[in-house]
């Protein structure tokens, strides 16, 4: 993979090919292997890498990038003249903003709670494993499913990368990560149990503890009764939260207010949650994972954007904040300036917050906990292909797989068939009545957070499959 | 780049592979966006590199690299054979793959205008055009269009001797209107939603759907459902338009049939079917005036489901999958073939890019055309009472594929076989066999549109494949209406 120093050539290569006012180069560079078991055998066995340069041209307020993955002298030549062509066709646009110094990319976490020093997420372990390697960590799966009867799917895949931002203010910055992941699946005849997790740091998993939990589950929940559709209190596993909660953090952008297409839209400052909810983007918490800055080099700020309940603010790239400061909405929004979550430019989206950590609450409960003080109700493993009914009632639909079961008299029962929901994200977050210490989550529709498990009454289940 | 996938072979077959292939992938992309009068995205994109299979020892080993220089590949290529090996401590049988002829072959897909050889300000100007008429309507306030281009030019060969040239052209173009108002954001898409319509066409596709001439009626639709009634619920006659048909036939047809699926070896992420082996054949998948096809010819139409050879290098063919209501096949490859008595894959398998596997994806699932004239008016016109739903808002089924629930950006109540009212909100659940067996008209030949779903996710790692989706306006009796806000407000 490409280290600081070639890349650091590149641009200097790159910045001789340009004639632009202004020239800025992302580098990413990610080597990645993936072993996928069904049916108690590895049955697709992956790796590869992949080196990618991109190049953001700047005209008197025309840009635009071109990337390409072929580093030779005439590639580096074209990718040049690819991003300055599309650029210079534009009409300019007056709110383009020059590229950010290194000065002004540091500036916006001065200050005590805006920044804490990102941990190493690079891991020599976590770097090193081999295919043999993780087809025993495989086996040892597979084995807990023979034991109990049940056959296994999964995925163990590892990973290693890099990032980096160069541009022609001076702006330079770099980010190393390692990545390891563990999901599996265990089948009965008519039961499924499912668990998943990851990390920077392959020590931190467990990938038979795992399909213990997933076999569990699955031999817990056979032969699923009809429970009927209605409204019910839930409890919901963490990668269950992270996959619903995960459908509004895209609406906490000053681009989703100025286009009006946030269901944040009239609502900021006001309580829209229950008060005991309290979220932050944190790049820097220990459970996180990815750089510490954002797609024009900005450094990410620690950002405590939901308090009781209450949004306080939005997450803003540099040219989104200039913007609102400029807007209708300026005086309704909270403070407004670059929090270091802009995406890439040119990119009409702006910004969001990428890595969210929800705030431990005041009196954390276990999932036993949650059960056992609970009546009647449903305990969720995991929700599935969840999608956006009504954008600004945040309605989403969905569906429960792989271990949904009843709870009664502070019971697990028995496996219910699973449902589908159609439920407003903000009445969930209105009545939340317990919360786990959050931990780090990953589920398949969102991207990971740090969240902990919820009891959350009337959630609404509109329907009920076959299964 | 044929001496690439040579040298990768080569060092396969010397590692002891009892199989390999190689694929070379040289793919470009161009995306334009704009959003509110102003250039939202200008973007190019290029990536190269070779994807080699092996089998070794009775298992499955997949290794990529962007680095062509000749050292590199023949890593890349003893690094697949050491991963089969790996993959071989955790195995219960041999990998058994369906017998191919290996072709010699080169394919293009067909275009009029290369696209990378327009004019990139004549085409922003287009999408500016566009965004123009649509916030020319009071209450839009936000309008988005896009024009994405793609090539992919692709070297394949094989240890048993194919070696295949292709290069294949896709366009894609839509806008989206939105009105943000009091409690409610609203929108509509043209042609369709969600990036629009996606096919294997060069430009001659942005000219073909009159994208400025519609902005206006879009605008003032979207603008309109403000004042709509929300949609009722209840059980309903309802009539789809043929875009919101072709994804309902990605959802619940589409899917089930992928072998792999129904073979468990998806059941992590994308899931299982409920299409088990023992319902080939037997099993009344709809009324009889579904018949549906997986048809990856040229003959079937410039959908992103067309080419000449699969990325096992077999060659494009048509399948049936439903005939007259009856359950007749799936989606197969070489390696699952064998399990529903086939001696020759399907040719279904397509892989997102160099650096992914190859697996089972759908290629142009449709649904055929009625054999009787049939316009959509007509089909209206017959209706007594009834929903017609156009244009697809959201989707979602569970993971064998039984129960769904669509909404779409508009709909219109029917009654005596006319639009008495425009409807916001309107969606419908259901439960698939269910659904397509109340099917009872299907417009004909004249109404049926090749749809290009650009965005279907499946594997591990996630691929993103483009299939296509013929289909015409269709009417269902006794489908569940409203369910997405039942309860939800």
């Amino acid at each position: 993979m490409l280290t600081f120093e070639q890349s650091a050539d590149i641009f200097d290569r790159i910045q001789r090919y340009s004639s632009a006012d202004e020239v800025e180069l992302l580098i990413s560079g990610n080597r990645f292997a993936l072993t996928r078991f069904a049916n108690n055998a590895i049955h697709q066995n992956v790796a590869d890498e992949n080196q990618l340069i991109s190049v953001r041209t700047n005209f008197g307020g025309r840009t635009a990038r071109a990337t390409t993955n072929k580093l030779d002298e005439d590639s580096l030549r074209r990718v040049v003249e690819s991003s300055e062509t599309l650029a210079k066709v534009q009409q300019p646009d007056a709110e383009l903003l020059p590229m950010p110094s290194a000065n002004e990319a540091s500036s916006n976490i001065q200050g005590s709670a805006r920044a804490r020093t990102v941990p190493s997420r690079h891991f020599t372990e976590t770097a090193a494993i081999t295919p043999e390697a993780r087809a025993e960590g495989v086996r040892k799966m597979v084995e807990v499913a023979v034991r109990h009867k049940l056959t296994t799917a999964g995925v163990f895949s590892s990973a290693e990368s890099v990032e980096g931002i160069f541009n022609s203010t001076g702006l330079h910055d770099w980010h190393e990560q390692t990545f390891a992941e563990v999901s599996i699946t265990m089948l009965g005849g008519n039961s499924s149990g499912w668990q998943k997790a990851n990390s920077p740091d392959l020590r931190q998993l467990d990938p038979g503890r795992l399909a213990e939990i997933a076999a569990q589950k699955a031999l817990d929940s056979r032969d699923p009764h009809d429970l009927g559709a209605g409204k019910y209190t839930v409890i919901l596993e963490p990668a269950a939260v992270l996959d619903i909660v995960g459908f509004m953090f895209w609406d906490f952008s000053g681009q989703a207010i100025l286009d009006e297409r946030s269901f944040l839209n009239n609502r900021i400052g006001t309580p829209l949650f229950g008060t005991n909810i309290n979220i932050w983007d944190d790049v820097s918490h220990p459970l996180q994972a990815g750089a510490p800055f954002d797609g024009e080099g900005m450094r990410r700020q620690r950002l405590p954007f939901i308090e009781n309940g209450i949004v306080k603010q939005l997450t803003y790239a540099r040219g989104t904040a200039e913007k609102m400061k400029k807007s209708e909405f300026a005086k309704t929004v909270g403070p407004i300036a670059a929090t270091g979550h802009g995406f890439a430019l040119p990119n009409e989206m702006g910004e969001m917050p990428v890595n969210i950590v929800f705030a431990p609450p005041d009196n954390p409960k276990t999932v036993d906990q949650m059960i056992s003080e609970t009546e009647r109700g449903v305990l969720v493993t995991r929700l599935w292909y969840i999608r956006e009914v009504d954008p600004y009632e945040k309605i989403l639909t969905g569906m429960t797989r792989d271990g949904t079961f009843l709870v009664e008299n502070g019971k697990v029962q028995r496996g219910v068939r699973n449902f589908r929901f159609n439920e407003s994200l903000i009445s969930m977050l209105s009545n939340v009545e317990a919360m786990s210490i959050p931990v780090r989550s990953s589920g398949e529709e969102s991207f990971d957070m740090v969240v902990p498990a919820m009891k959350v009454r009337d959630f609404n289940f509109t329907e009920v499959t076959k299964f | 780049m044929n001496d690439a996938v040579d040298w990768a072979l080569n060092i396969a077959n010397l590692r002891g592979a009892t199989y390999a292939d190689a694929r070379v992938v040289d793919s470009r992309a161009r995306a334009l966006t704009t959003k509110n009068g102003k250039v939202g995205h200008a973007s190019d994109a290029e990536s190269l590199g070779i994807g080699i299979r092996a089998i070794a020892d009775g298992a499955w080993g997949f290794a990529a690299s962007d680095d062509m220089r000749r050292e590199a590949v023949e890593q890349t290529a003893a690094q697949a054979v050491a991963i089969a090996r790996a993959s071989a401590r955790v195995k219960q049988h041999d990998v058994r793959l369906a017998s191919e002829k290996p072709a010699n072959a080169a394919w293009a897909t067909p275009i009029e205008i290369d696209p990378f050889n327009t004019s990139i300000e004549q085409n922003l100007d287009l999408l500016l055009k566009i965004d123009s008429e649509l916030r020319a309507v009071s209450g839009i306030t936000l309008a988005e269009a896009n024009m994405n281009f793609q090539r992919e030019e692709s070297w394949f060969g094989s240890s048993e001797g194919a070696n295949i040239h292709q290069t294949k052209y896709s366009t894609g173009t839509g806008y989206t209107a939105y009105a943000f108002a009091g409690t409610e954001i609203q929108k509509r898409s043209y042609p369709n939603s969600f990036g629009g319509q996606w096919q294997n066409k060069g430009y001659e596709l942005i000219d073909e759907w009159k994208l400025v001439e519609n902005a206006r009626r879009i605008a003032e639709e979207t603008v309109a459902l403000h004042k709509a009634d929300q949609c009722p619920e209840g059980i309903y006659t309802i009539i789809l338009d043929s875009s919101q048909l072709g994804l309902q036939i990605h959802e619940s047809i589409g899917h089930p049939i992928e072998l792999d699926r129904v073979l468990g070896m998806e059941a992590n992420f994308a899931g299982t079917s409920f299409l088990t082996l023992d319902k080939l054949r037997t099993l009344r998948y709809g009324s009889d005036l579904v018949n549906a096809v997986a048809d990856a010819t040229p003959s079937h139409g410039p959908g992103l489901g067309t080419f000449a050879f699969d990325d096992e290098g077999v060659p494009a063919q048509c399948v049936p999958i439903i005939t007259n209501g009856l359950f007749t096949g799936y989606l197969s490859s070489r390696e699952t073939a064998h399990t529903i008595g086939k001696a020759k894959s399907g040719g279904m398998v397509r892989a997102e890019n160099w650096n992914r596997l190859p697996m089972i994806r759908m290629t142009n699932v449709s649904v055929l055309p009625g054999d009787k004239p049939l316009k959509l008016e007509d089909l209206i016109s017959s209706t007594d009472h009834g929903i017609l739903m156009q244009t697809n808002k959201s989707w979602s089924i569970d993971d064998k594929r039984y129960n769904f629930q669509f909404g779409c950006e508009i709909g219109w109540e029917i009654k005596k076989g006319k639009r008495v009212r425009t409807l916001k909100n309107p969606s419908y659940s259901g439960i698939t066999t269910e659904f397509w067996n109340s099917m009872d008209a299907i417009c004909s030949r004249d109404e049926w549109t090749l749809w290009g779903t650009p965005n279907c996710g499946k594997g591990q790692p996630q691929q993103v494949m483009g299939t296509g989706h013929g289909a015409s306006p269709a009417r269902f009796r006794n489908i569940k209406v409203g369910t997405a806000y039942k309860g939800s407000q």
